[in-house]
């Protein structure tokens, strides 16, 4: 097991932040924290990373004990925390190599480990990190993280702020580390992220709801959605919500995400419902399951 | 040793990209020893005389010329009535009133005796003090002129007039400068007020821009980060104090006649005094402001209980007691000592060792505040 997390407690004053959570990741998996602002995912990283002292429980990250053998774990870990972190009055090259030295290594000796991602930051290895652009930034602070070639990677939400295109580069990349053998512990709150996860936690207010691959949590989810469409978007959700039947009502791009309460549902019904409300080019489909709607189910039921 | 050394050529390398703090670093303290030392000076000169003469006789005209030449009244303007030069006092057109009394000379020829009226502007009692040493010497001065002289006249025959002269000698500084006593004095404030800042704010910069939590999960050792980060802060230090005194030698032409390698001997632990209240500060301080509001809050007590501008011998006792916790009051004593009286290194042997005594306590309080991990 690379991270081995068990009861592990954490609240700041009275606000429980971490709420005796428990889960492991096996060596090379890429796993994901999946959950909103708030939820406890960088509380989670600062244990994991040593910067922080649980309340209760214990954890192992690549078989060091986070309390007893931190100085072990910050050897065989690298970090990105959520807000970029590096020194924006030093170019790209002197970063790299400052954070080199503190591991006592250097650029040369890993460079094929981050090779793929400094080249393409490389022609502006003399500017200043601070005079970057969002995803120049981003590939930076994760050369610096990989720079002493870690076992176990913490990526606190790596892409907020990053637009679509980076992104996805991004994710690319760390499926190519992972086949390295890199363990990768990644949080974010964007839920299409889940899906390229091996295995995801979805956590919501100091709490893990529930921990699978991200397939098998779709799968598993019994009850069905339907796509809802009609003209007038606000006035739909109003009167899916009286409907007598309905489970769950949210908006999801385009569509209204209806869940219902019977498990014969027949979407007939709903439809002579919604047009003798008034409602004109009603569309109603059954829809395929995301991450996003378990989520949003195991949300519910918890409140 | 190797990624202290790579800490310390990062923090040189940010010291000299940050184009705003540059010029605070390496020109602002040598203008301010500039201005400070011409300007911080207790002389009390060009003070508004005024008089008011009811005698118009040559008696009174002649100690009026008394004040006339004398480099530190200006004669602003005289008046015919004590009512109106009151008024003048008032709106604060002058500072010292002579009123000569109607019969001057003649109580003078007669009684050999007459009175003076003197008015002094007491707002800056200081001041006031020093304008009344003035005044009374050249009245002395020209009463004794006067007493021999009218020996002289009356009698008709030469008599020498028994007068005492004292002649003081000042030591260590034998012209009374006050450049000589404050170049010293305010190099010390520089240095020190300087690598304060500087040092507070530098970690707490870290923290601020979250470059201290990326710090925090590498492998570094507390030590060397520590080191790394204050080293540049004690080279800048030195380098000030050098140029300084530089300026003080050139500019000031202030004695330095004991050992210069004391003096550097001594900062160099000083500044580790300095430094290490820096870094405790910074480690209970979350933002640069705070770090800084903290810095300038020690540093008013230090500067105004560091004998710099009031000797510490006129504090009350409580107050000197005080002041022995206060390091810039050993650095300011220190200094002055060396450079003005050439002391040796048993001279300062007691303040050196309470500052080496410092050094230690207070970078072991600091270091030990200083946590990795919260």
């Amino acid at each position: 097991m690379s991270i081995q997390v068990q009861n592990i407690s954490k609240s700041y004053q009275n606000n429980l932040a971490v709420d005796s959570i428990t889960f492991e990741v096996k060596e090379g998996e890429l796993f994901g924290l999946i959950g909103p602002d708030g939820a406890g995912k960088t509380t989670l990283f600062r244990i994991l990373t040593t910067l922080l002292l649980a309340n209760e429980g214990n954890a192992t990250v690549a078989g060091f004990d986070v309390v007893k053998d931190y100085k072990s774990i910050r050897k065989e870990v690298g970090y990105m925390p959520g807000k970029f972190s590096l020194y924006q009055d030093l170019t790209i090259e002197e970063n790299l190599n400052f954070f080199a030295t503190i591991f006592g290594t250097t650029l040369e000796e890993n460079y094929e480990l981050i090779k793929e991602i400094y080249v393409q930051i490389e022609p502006f290895k003399n500017r200043r990190a601070g005079k970057l652009s969002g995803g120049m930034k981003q590939k930076l602070a994760l050369c610096c993280a990989l720079i002493h070639k870690p076992k176990v990677l913490f990526l606190d939400e790596p892409t907020t702020g990053v637009d679509p295109v980076s992104r996805k580069e991004f994710w690319e990349m760390l499926k190519r580390l992972q086949q390295k053998g890199i363990t990768i512990l990644v949080s974010t709150p964007y839920m299409d992220e889940a899906a390229l996860c091996d295995r995801i936690a979805l956590i919501q207010k100091g709490s893990i709801l529930k921990i699978d691959s991200p397939q098998k949590i779709i799968d598993d989810y019994e009850k069905t959605i339907y796509d809802v469409q009609a003209k007038n978007t606000y006035q739909l959700i109003e009167d899916l919500k009286n409907y007598s039947t309905q489970y769950s009502v949210f908006a999801f791009g385009e569509y209204i995400h209806y869940i219902d309460k019977k498990t014969d549902f027949n979407p007939m019904e709903l439809e002579k419902y919604l047009q003798e409300n008034g409602h004109q080019d009603i569309v109603i489909k059954i829809s395929k399951t995301t991450i996003e709607d378990v989520f949003m189910d195991l949300t519910n039921l918890k409140q | 040793m190797r990624t202290i050394l790579f800490i310390i050529q990062k923090e040189f390398r940010q010291i000299f990209r940050n184009k705003a703090m540059l010029p605070i670093i390496f020109v602002l303290p040598f203008i301010q020893l500039l201005i400070l030392s011409n300007a911080a000076s207790f002389e009390v000169k060009n003070i508004k005389f005024s008089y008011v003469d009811s005698d118009h006789s040559g008696a009174s005209r002649e100690l009026i010329s008394k004040f006339q030449s004398s480099d530190y009244f200006v004669i602003v303007d005289h008046f015919l009535s004590k009512k109106e030069a009151n008024l003048q006092m008032q709106k604060g057109k002058v500072d010292v009133i002579l009123e000569i009394p109607n019969h001057f000379e003649r109580n003078l020829l007669t009684d050999k005796k007459s009175t003076l009226s003197v008015s002094i502007n007491a707002i800056d009692g200081a001041a006031a003090g020093i304008t009344n040493v003035y005044i009374s010497q050249i009245i002395a001065s020209y009463s004794q002129k006067l007493q021999s002289q009218l020996y002289q006249y009356n009698e008709g025959s030469f008599v020498q007039p028994q007068n005492i002269i004292t002649i003081p000698s000042f030591w260590f500084n034998n012209t009374l400068n006050y450049k000589t006593l404050m170049v010293p004095g305010i190099l010390v404030l520089l240095v020190t007020m300087l690598t304060l800042f500087l040092s507070a704010m530098n970690i707490v910069r870290e923290k601020e821009i979250g470059t201290l939590e990326q710090i925090n999960v590498t492998p570094i050792k507390k030590h060397q980060f520590i080191i790394g980060k204050l080293f540049p802060f004690w080279v800048l230090g030195l380098l000030i104090l050098t140029v300084g005194l530089i300026i003080a030698r050139l500019v000031f032409h202030i004695p330095i006649i004991g050992n210069i390698g004391l003096i550097y001997l001594f900062t160099s632990v000083y500044l580790l005094v300095i430094l290490g209240i820096g870094l405790f500060i910074s480690n209970y301080t979350e933002t640069q402001q705070q770090a800084m509001f903290i810095a300038w809050f020690f540093t008013v007590i230090f500067i105004l209980m560091s004998g710099l501008f009031t000797p510490v011998e006129s504090m009350p006792n409580w107050a000197q007691q005080i002041t022995l916790f206060n390091p810039i009051r050993y650095f300011v004593e220190i200094i002055r000592m060396v450079m003005l009286k050439g002391a040796a290194f048993s001279d300062i042997s007691t303040p050196f060792f309470i500052i080496c005594f410092y050094a230690v306590v207070i970078n072991g309080f600091a270091v030990w505040s200083y946590k990795k991990t919260n």
